[in-house]
């Protein structure tokens, strides 16, 4: 479903993803950790091109990201060609990022009745079963204000879900959490695991990674150091900067 | 329950009685003026002249504010975009329009056809009459002073709320007008009331080019009569109905905007 192929990012001189492989298969949780400044976030935000990538290539659903390749040459995709590809890919960011001006309903029919163009009935009504999905049925008219954290983050969730996207990535969907509210929230995710849906999870709930993660790959200094079953690579990793990250992460208390 | 008996405070009640004093003194000294005829007052302050005059004002603001407003987003988009062509355009033009006096500029569109005797097929002078040099010489001015505004407020959203738009297939065209904009207007409004105000006193000053407003109305009934005190204060008069009016509207707004969404800040 993705694969990255030595995928380098910089932001002026410094570079920030410095050759990242990576492939992730149809129907896998990929939980991705690391230490803050590894390059995770930046990482997520190619794979919808929310940023441009400066070397490698990045491909998903066998389709490359942001360009269109032609024997040698890559050309940059057309405005609407890249919205296309966005909108098959959900995102569910560390601060929501809700649209304070509208409703949760509205934040969630949005995309699909303005961008994909869905009859507003049909829009409503799946929006209205998501919510219901996320445990939210009662707050459709209620706005971000007026939820919590954990209740708002649940409704972004539901609103990557209504463009209906074959891969979602969530980048420390819990972190800007109380820590009564990280359960709702993983509680969500793991439904979506469990339905089948791909995923990338930037998180340091090693709980969630090792019970819904399919594999964990660790992140550092802009590369991926070695990535692995949650069991495996929890216990016995092959390198030590995994082993350092991995005890200090350990010693904290829970989160 | 326990009587609370409140601090003097003498020197608040001194600077009251003196504001009242000097406002009373104020007032008497307009009413009572004896080179004050209140009845030319009267006669003037609903004659049609002075009403045509009052219309021709409120058409010129709102035509310039809605120039203002729509030129304005445009020179504030193109502030912020990744051309450095368009960057240095939206700013010079806010720079040369910012950088010289209303008056002049007025003067400049009144007198266009000394500059250019035919605009395409035309002859200038019959294009550009005094309206039409007021409404675009006042919507091209209030454009650059919207465009800042515009801006600051562009600037105040949330950069996340732009990643969240494009996330779901957005395009910057559609995420600007559904979801940025809209949460802009909140920063954009007040100042953009106080900037109405400010257009609505500007208008006085196409009486240069007898550009047929208010001032232009009340001066030429005064070169008549000689009355001119009379008739500033006619004048004076519609001017603080206007602006009083357009306070409560921007009142109104802020209050309405400030609770559909007390939000931006109540998220985290
Ligand atoms: N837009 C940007 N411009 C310049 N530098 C940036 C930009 N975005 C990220 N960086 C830099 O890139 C590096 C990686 O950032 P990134 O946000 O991807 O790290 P991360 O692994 O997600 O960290 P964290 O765990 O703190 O979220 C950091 O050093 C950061 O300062
Ligand atoms: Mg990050």
């Amino acid at each position: 479903m993705v694969r990255a192929q030595g995928v380098r990012k910089r932001f002026r001189r410094t570079e920030v993803l410095k050759g990242i492989d990576l492939d992730v298969a149809a129907g896998e949780v990929l939980c991705l950790i690391g230490p803050s400044g590894s390059g995770k976030s930046t990482f997520l935000r190619c794979v919808n091109h929310l940023e441009q990538i400066d070397g490698g290539r990045l491909y998903v659903g066998g389709e490359l990201v942001g360009y269109r390749e032609q024997g040698d040459v890559l050309y940059e995709m057309h405005e609407r060609d890249v919205c296309r590809q966005r909108a098959a890919i959900g995102m569910v960011f560390q601060r929501f990022n809700l649209f304070p001006h509208m409703t949760a309903l509205a934040n969630i029919v949005e995309a699909p009745i303005r961008v994909r163009r869905e009859p507003k009935r049909e829009a409503l009504d799946r929006a209205a079963a998501l919510l219901a999905r996320v445990g939210l049925a009662h707050k459709a008219n209620a706005y971000p204000s007026e939820l919590s954290g954990g209740q708002q983050q649940r409704v972004a969730i539901a609103r990557a879900l209504a463009m209906q996207p074959k891969l979602m990535l969530f980048d420390e969907p819990t972190s800007a959490l109380d820590p009564e509210l990280v359960g709702e929230v993983l509680a969500v995710m793991r439904t979506l695991a469990d339905d089948g849906m791909t995923m990338i999870v930037v998180t340091h709930e090693m709980a969630f990674a090792r019970e819904a993660g399919h594999r964990i790959a660790f992140m550092d200094d802009g590369v991926i150091v070695e990535s692995g079953p949650p069991r495996e690579l929890l216990s016995e990793p092959a390198h030590e900067r995994t082993r350092a990250f991995l005890s200090r992460l350990l010693a904290q208390p829970a989160r | 329950m326990t009587r609370v008996v409140p601090l003097p405070r003498p020197g608040l009640w001194l600077g009251s009685a003196v504001v009242v004093v000097f406002a009373a003194l104020v007032a008497l000294s307009v009413f009572r003026n004896p080179n004050i005829r209140h009845g030319v007052i009267a006669q003037y302050q609903f004659a049609p002249a002075i009403l045509r005059g009052l219309e021709l004002t409120v058409v010129l603001a709102v035509l310039a504010a809605a120039i203002g407003l729509v030129l304005g987003v445009v020179l504030a988009v193109m502030r912020i975009s990744p051309s450095a062509i368009l960057r240095v355009a939206s700013a010079g033009y806010t720079w040369l329009v910012r950088g010289t006096p209303l008056l002049v500029q007025i003067l400049i569109w009144g007198n266009l056809a000394l500059l250019f005797e035919y605009l395409g097929p035309f002859r200038t002078n019959d294009v550009m009459t005094p309206f039409v040099a007021s409404v675009i010489a006042l919507g091209l001015n209030e454009a650059a002073y919207m465009a800042e505004i515009v801006r600051a407020g562009i600037l105040a959203v949330d950069r996340g709320q732009v990643d969240a738009s494009l996330a779901l297939g957005m395009t910057r065209g559609l995420a600007m007008r559904r979801i940025i904009l809209p949460q802009a207007l909140r920063v954009i409004v007040p100042p953009a009331g106080n900037q109405f105000i400010s257009l609505l006193k500007a208008t006085s000053l196409v009486s240069v080019i007898a550009g047929g407003d208010l001032l232009t109305a009340a001066e030429n009934i005064a070169s008549a009569n000689l009355h001119t005190i009379e008739l500033m204060l006619v004048a004076t008069f519609w001017y603080l109905v206007l602006t009083t009016i357009t306070s409560i509207a921007q009142h109104v707004a802020e209050r309405r905007l400030g609770r559909a969404h007390a939000s931006a800040h109540g998220g985290r």
